[in-house]
């Protein structure tokens, strides 16, 4: 261990109590090449709950993110040390395939990215390609129920067969929420979901995560601090590629243990 | 006289574009106007303005006045000559040739009096026209100059009036392009035209002799006693011919093209590519010609002799061996296009597969090439396009016979083949046979026409989708 992480561990904040937890990383360092993105992060993320991970950009929040589904894999010169646990299954173990992986960790990216295909396409695209509907009438449940649970279905039901890039970009975001229910995962990971959209729509899609929270556990990387406090139950303050605090949103927003985190969330700095 | 003219517009253009602008920047920093910015333009848009007042009309001058010059001076040289020279095409011609060689020179023995006297009115003409053409040229730049020195002042929009002049030279620029295509298919028309309805031409087909006909053979009988061969320009031959061969070439590179464009777009190493990708391009850039003696000298014997050993009879000439090495100078269309519009899916499609557990190859058949499906039709459009123009292989590969078959061992001809061997060598343009390749030409060019109207259909529908 270099000097630099035997530093970081001073910023280790206190555990939560790891039972219970769905994700839990231990010891965790991202590299991108020579740079250290993620010093020694250590996170207890409980299920059926939403948890938020703010700090100011380029602190690590996003590519923490993405290791839980190991989208990371996909950088050449990203590497990941220590052990990241989903239900105490180490996920880069090995001997655990990636593809599976990714089925129980799905993920709603920054900008809306439907595929070139009609509505109906996009949300069976999942199921598709893991093989879970065995004939054309379970395959139209799990597109309808996807799309019914992502709350879109209302407004696309009389045009499943158009294409999905023609929607506005709130109902885009949405189809890409149904496309991700539609494998049934058990984590959702959302990278800023609302930063590309306008204010109507950014508050379908929080009511529809909070709708969500009851059976998934969802972590959401989001920059704006009103939304973090609106939508999540616990949230994580990033900074410099450490994890300064993590808590209670309520906690964490009246009461930061941290000097960094409340200049942070009072505005001081980020 | 060129050179001085030339030479003449750079020192002005210069010149002019030094002394505006100096005066531009004085007129700015003495603040004669007030402040800098009460100038409308930047001193640097007078300057431009004023090269261009002198370059413009120089150039036109030049442009007309050298050939009014040109066409006036041989008058005067005609006018010392006898009267019956200036009347007789090919004496004038004759006799102006003689006057050049005199001036130039070159002219062989004694010149007569008389042809002494033009070669002297011509360049005593030709040298007051120059200077004439050189002395309105520099009046007008110096007018234009005058103009851009005196109008610089706060309020004069020179940068406005530059760019309207700069859209004017763009737009002339693009008029030439368009006008060289109109003309280019009025003139295959009109010869087209001649090939069928000509009353004067012999051995004229009618249209649908011509589109129908199943037998081609342009030779016509020159001497009476050659009365047995017999003319017929049925294309059909010909357009089984260069589809045998197109096929033949697509289904070599299609498959190798695109597969080579996903390999490389996909799944191959950065560095792998910085070296693979222009090596690819490469092959686009090898002569046809060159392509074409690897078709006949190597693949076409190697053909011959594989088909020997399996006892089947090949002709040495085949269309087989001319569409595989077609087949190899189109791989690089199809596949640096491919690859080029595969790296133009977003990545976040790719994310946004894989982050559902779909693998690389699902990501590739199922995403990718769906959304690139546009850009590769149009490569492919393209790569049938250059195989459907393409000559030197077919000629050096396929043969001249004009077979209809589409067995891929015999040896077939094409529609650019037969214009080539038509009009190689000295040719009358008074023949059917020679007009043969205008109406040839004429086909040729609706069949690639369509060809990029499929593609641009299909590529502008899938944008729309994409968007």
């Amino acid at each position: 261990m270099d000097a630099q992480v035997a530093t970081s561990t001073h910023t280790v904040p206190r555990m939560t109590a790891g039972v219970g937890a769905k994700v839990v990383a231990r010891d965790c360092n991202v590299f991108y090449g020579e740079k250290h993105a993620i010093k020694m992060l250590n996170v207890d993320i409980p299920d059926r709950s939403v948890t938020s991970f703010i700090g100011p950009s380029g602190c690590g929040k996003s590519t923490f993110l993405r290791c839980i589904n190991r989208m990371n894999d996909t950088i050449p010169i990203c590497r990941v040390t220590g052990t990241i646990n989903i239900d105490n299954r180490d996920i880069y173990d090995p001997s655990l395939d990636v593809v599976q992986l990714r089925a129980r960790v799905g993920m709603v990216f920054q900008k809306p990215n439907p595929f070139p295909k009609s509505i109906y396409d996009n949300v069976a695209y999942g199921p598709r390609i893991h093989g879970l509907a065995q004939s054309k009438a379970e395959m139209d449940e799990i597109v309808m129920t996807s799309l019914e649970k992502a709350g879109l279905l209302k407004e696309v039901k009389d045009r499943l067969l158009e294409s999905g890039t023609g929607l506005s970009g709130g109902q885009q975001q949405r189809l890409c929420i149904a496309r991700a229910i539609a494998v049934s995962p058990e984590v959702i990971l959302m990278d800023e979901p609302c930063s590309a959209l306008d204010p109507i729509a950014t508050a379908k899609i929080e009511e529809l995560i909070d709708e969500l929270r009851s059976n998934y556990c969802i972590i959401i990387v989001t920059h704006s601090m009103q939304q973090a406090a609106r939508v999540s139950q616990r949230t994580a303050f990033f900074h410099l590629g450490t994890l300064v605090e993590e808590g209670e949103t309520s906690q964490i927003f009246t009461n930061p243990q941290d000097k960094r985190t409340q200049d942070y969330i009072t505005g001081r700095f980020g | 006289m060129s050179g001085i003219y030339f030479g003449t517009i750079a020192l002005l253009m210069i010149a002019g574009f030094v002394a505006v602008r100096g005066r531009a920047h004085a007129l700015a920093s003495t603040g004669a106007v007030g402040s800098r910015l009460s100038m409308h333009s930047l001193p640097m848009y007078h300057g431009l303005l004023a090269a261009t007042l002198v370059l413009l009309p120089m150039l036109i001058v030049y442009l007309f006045g050298s050939t009014i010059v040109t066409r006036w001076s041989e008058a005067q040289a005609l006018s010392k000559l006898p009267s019956e020279v200036a009347t007789n095409e090919l004496a004038r011609g004759a006799a102006l040739r003689d006057v050049y060689n005199i001036l130039t020179g070159k002219f062989q023995g004694e010149p007569s009096a008389v042809l002494k006297a033009a070669a002297e009115a011509l360049r005593n003409s030709s040298s007051l026209g120059g200077w004439l053409v050189y002395g309105l040229g520099v009046a007008l730049a110096g007018a234009g100059l005058l103009f851009s020195f005196i109008r610089v002042n706060g309020e004069f929009r020179a940068r406005n009036m530059f760019e309207r002049i700069v859209k004017v030279i763009l737009l002339l620029c693009a008029t030439v392009a368009v006008l060289t295509t109109i003309g280019i298919v009025f003139s295959v028309l009109y010869e087209t035209m001649r090939f069928f309805f000509d009353p004067a031409l012999k051995g004229r087909p009618t249209v649908s002799d011509f589109l129908f006909g199943t037998e081609w053979n342009p030779q016509a009988a020159l001497r009476a006693d050659q009365g047995d061969i017999k003319t017929a320009f049925g294309f059909i031959p010909l357009l089984t011919g260069t589809l045998l061969i197109t096929f033949i070439a697509i289904c070599v590179a299609g498959p190798l093209g695109l597969l080579s464009a996903i390999y490389l777009a996909e799944y191959a190493s950065p560095a792998f590519r910085a070296w693979a990708k222009p090596i690819l391009e490469i092959l686009a850039g090898i002569p046809t010609v060159v392509l074409g003696f690897f078709a006949a000298l190597t693949v076409a014997p190697l053909i011959r002799g594989w088909g020997e050993s399996f006892g089947l009879d090949i002709a040495s000439e085949s269309a087989l061996a001319a569409g595989l090495v077609m087949g190899m100078m189109i791989i690089p269309f199809i596949s640096s296009l491919s690859d080029d519009v595969i790296n133009a899916v977003p990545q976040s499609m790719r994310d946004g597969s894989y982050a559902l557990g779909a693998t690389k190859s699902e990501t590739i058949k199922q995403v990718i090439l769906p959304a690139a499906l546009g850009g590769i039709v149009s490569a492919f459009m393209l790569a049938i396009s250059r195989a459907i123009g393409e000559t030197m292989i077919v000629v050096m590969a396929a043969g001249l016979a004009a077979n209809l078959t589409f067995n891929p061992l015999d040896a077939v001809t094409t529609i650019t083949v037969q214009i080539k061997t038509i009009l190689v060598g000295d040719q009358e343009f008074d023949s059917a046979k020679t007009l043969a390749a205008f109406a040839l030409g004429l086909v040729l060019f609706f069949f690639t026409l369509i060809l990029n109207v499929i593609a641009l259909i299909i590529v502008r529908r899938n944008r729309e989708q994409y968007d």
